[in-house]
């Protein structure tokens, strides 16, 4: 017994690399079409096309990561995947911790949902948010009271439930839910556009990679096959480069 | 699974369910369910043996091991099982990539804090960044196993403890009086009759082991709890099997699975200690 933990942890110490040159890319998984959790089981969406390609591109071996939203900044920092993709948009504060690539999505337009029934204000009663998101911290600033989750899908049913009275997320993630319920849900008010577009989530101290990551990005804005991959997954409407 | 599962949008109902419940992710379900029971069958041998060790040393007549023991018994029983795994995966996983890195990588100078970010060399981390997911997760498992083991060995350290005290005196007394060691007395007199003592309390524990394996999610482990609220969240067409909110239905499953394990555990117990224990 003694032996076998010695020699345990004398492995866990001594465990010696096969190679070094693999990035771990963390996502969410819950968030289509950004990212989501495909009926195999396997990370499919937007990101997961965009990222294998720039993986190839910058001549990476690429592993998919799944993590929580509330804890995928941590989770990065403390080195258990080495980049974020996963629709999170660039903002001030969120730069203070992590770096950014440049933006692969432009500032895609927020939008509130709320069920079907009168034309109720939606910006002064309870309105539903991600957490940690930049939606939760708009709703937060424009005076409703904010309720926050820690699944976007979460916050759909509580809608649904009458928990809430509205949701607000990215419009591209709201779009087929409205589309698919059947006059259930409905759009209301005016489109908000914050943030500053999506890119992927990087740490500070990993500044190679991030070059890497901004040349690959910058080949597939120069080539136009980013705008063939956003037009394949947020449709004609959708804001290009 | 099946072949006509090509196009799920013609299916009837029937079809259509048998095709649902065996795609990959409900296999990746069915999957982690498994895991809930290799937890427990690797998590409760372990901590009853760490508990047994802990409460010889309680009784132990060197002051230093009868005090860190003490300690650990009594510091773990006092804090909430949350906080402890939220604390001990994270310590553990650095302490070991800290050491690594000062080991393999002496030649780096600078800190591995650097502002919020924690950098070890590539060649410290574990498991490394080339390793498959596969062992990524096992490493993840592991570190759940570690601190289950922990949380629940100072618990049994308890109920050792307490049933070895349960040993009537005399015999004890007896035994020194024959000139045996304290190897002696502990093997021939006290270890075989503690566990008539030690049931009820080790059964109880069981059952809380059982009960708190859903904290696995809390540890960003794709375990039963994650499934289900991930199977059962609305899903629009671009998923194949569109669903409404059908999150009552999965965790529901969660419900009858844990009622399930903990009614046989409750009968394989009361086996046991109608065997031990004469009816009055």
């Amino acid at each position: 017994m003694k032996k076998l933990l010695f020699s345990a942890i004398l492995l866990a110490f001594i465990y010696v690399p096969a190679n070094a040159d693999t990035v771990r890319m963390g996502t969410e998984g819950a968030y289509p079409p950004y990212n989501f959790i495909n009926d195999n089981g396997e990370i499919d969406g937007f990101e997961r096309d965009l990222g294998d390609e720039l993986c190839d591109r910058a001549g990476l071996d690429c592993e998919w990561v799944q993590n929580d939203w509330d804890s995928i900044i941590p989770n990065l920092v403390s080195g258990n995947y080495d980049t974020i993709i996963a629709g999170m948009s660039i903002t001030a504060e969120r730069d203070e911790v992590i770096d950014f690539t440049q933006n692969y999505l432009q500032p895609d337009p927020s939008a509130y949902i709320t069920t079907g029934d009168g034309n109720k204000a939606a910006y002064i009663g309870v309105v539903a948010a991600q957490t940690a998101t930049i939606q939760a911290s708009h709703v937060a600033e424009s005076g409703a009271i904010l309720a926050e989750f820690a699944t976007p899908d979460e916050t759909i049913s509580a809608l649904r439930n009458g928990e809430v009275e509205a949701v607000m997320a990215d419009k591209s993630f709201l779009a087929p839910i409205v589309a698919e319920s059947n006059g259930g849900l409905k759009f209301i008010g005016q489109d908000v556009y914050i943030g500053g577009g999506v890119g992927m989530g990087i740490r500070e101290s990993d500044s190679d990679l991030k070059d890497t990551f901004d040349a690959a990005i910058d080949s597939m804005k120069a080539d136009g096959s980013l705008n063939t991959l956003i037009e394949k997954w947020f449709g004609d409407e959708a804001s290009l480069f | 699974m099946f072949e006509y599962c090509t196009d799920p949008d013609v299916l009837s109902t029937f079809e259509w369910f048998s095709c649902y419940l065996t795609n990959g992710k409900h296999l990746l379900f069915y999957k982690s369910f498994g895991l809930i029971i290799l937890l427990l069958f690797i998590t409760a041998p372990l901590a009853a043996l760490l508990g047994l060790l802990a409460a010889v040393a309680i009784k132990s007549k060197f002051l230093l091991l009868r005090l860190f023991s003490k300690a650990y018994a009594n510091i773990v029983r006092g804090i909430p099982d949350i906080i402890f795994f939220l604390f001990i995966p994270i310590t553990i996983d650095q302490l070991i990539e800290f050491t690594r890195h000062k080991i393999k990588c002496p030649e780096i100078v600078d800190s591995v804090w650097q502002g919020s970010d924690f950098v070890v060399c590539g060649a410290a981390k574990l498991p490394l960044n080339s390793d498959p997911q596969w062992i990524h997760d096992i490493y993840g498992f592991l570190l759940a196993v570690f601190s289950f083991t922990i949380v629940y060995g100072a618990f049994a350290a308890n109920t050792f403890y307490g049933a070895m005290n349960s040993v009537p005196q005399s015999q004890i007394e007896t035994g020194k009086s024959f000139g045996m060691s304290r190897k002696q007395i502990y093997t021939s007199i006290i270890f075989p009759q503690m566990w008539r003592y030690a049931l009820p309390g080790l059964s109880n524990l069981w059952m809380l082991l059982i009960k708190s394996t859903p904290l696995l999610f809390l540890l960003g482990i794709q375990d039963v709890v994650y499934w289900a609220r991930e199977l059962g969240g609305s899903k629009t067409s671009i998923f194949q099997y569109p669903h409404p909110d059908w999150r009552v239905w999965y965790f529901l499953s969660l419900l009858v699975f844990y009622l399930l394990l903990t009614k046989i555990s409750e009968l394989i117990l009361n086996r046991i200690s109608k065997k031990i224990y004469v009816p009055i």
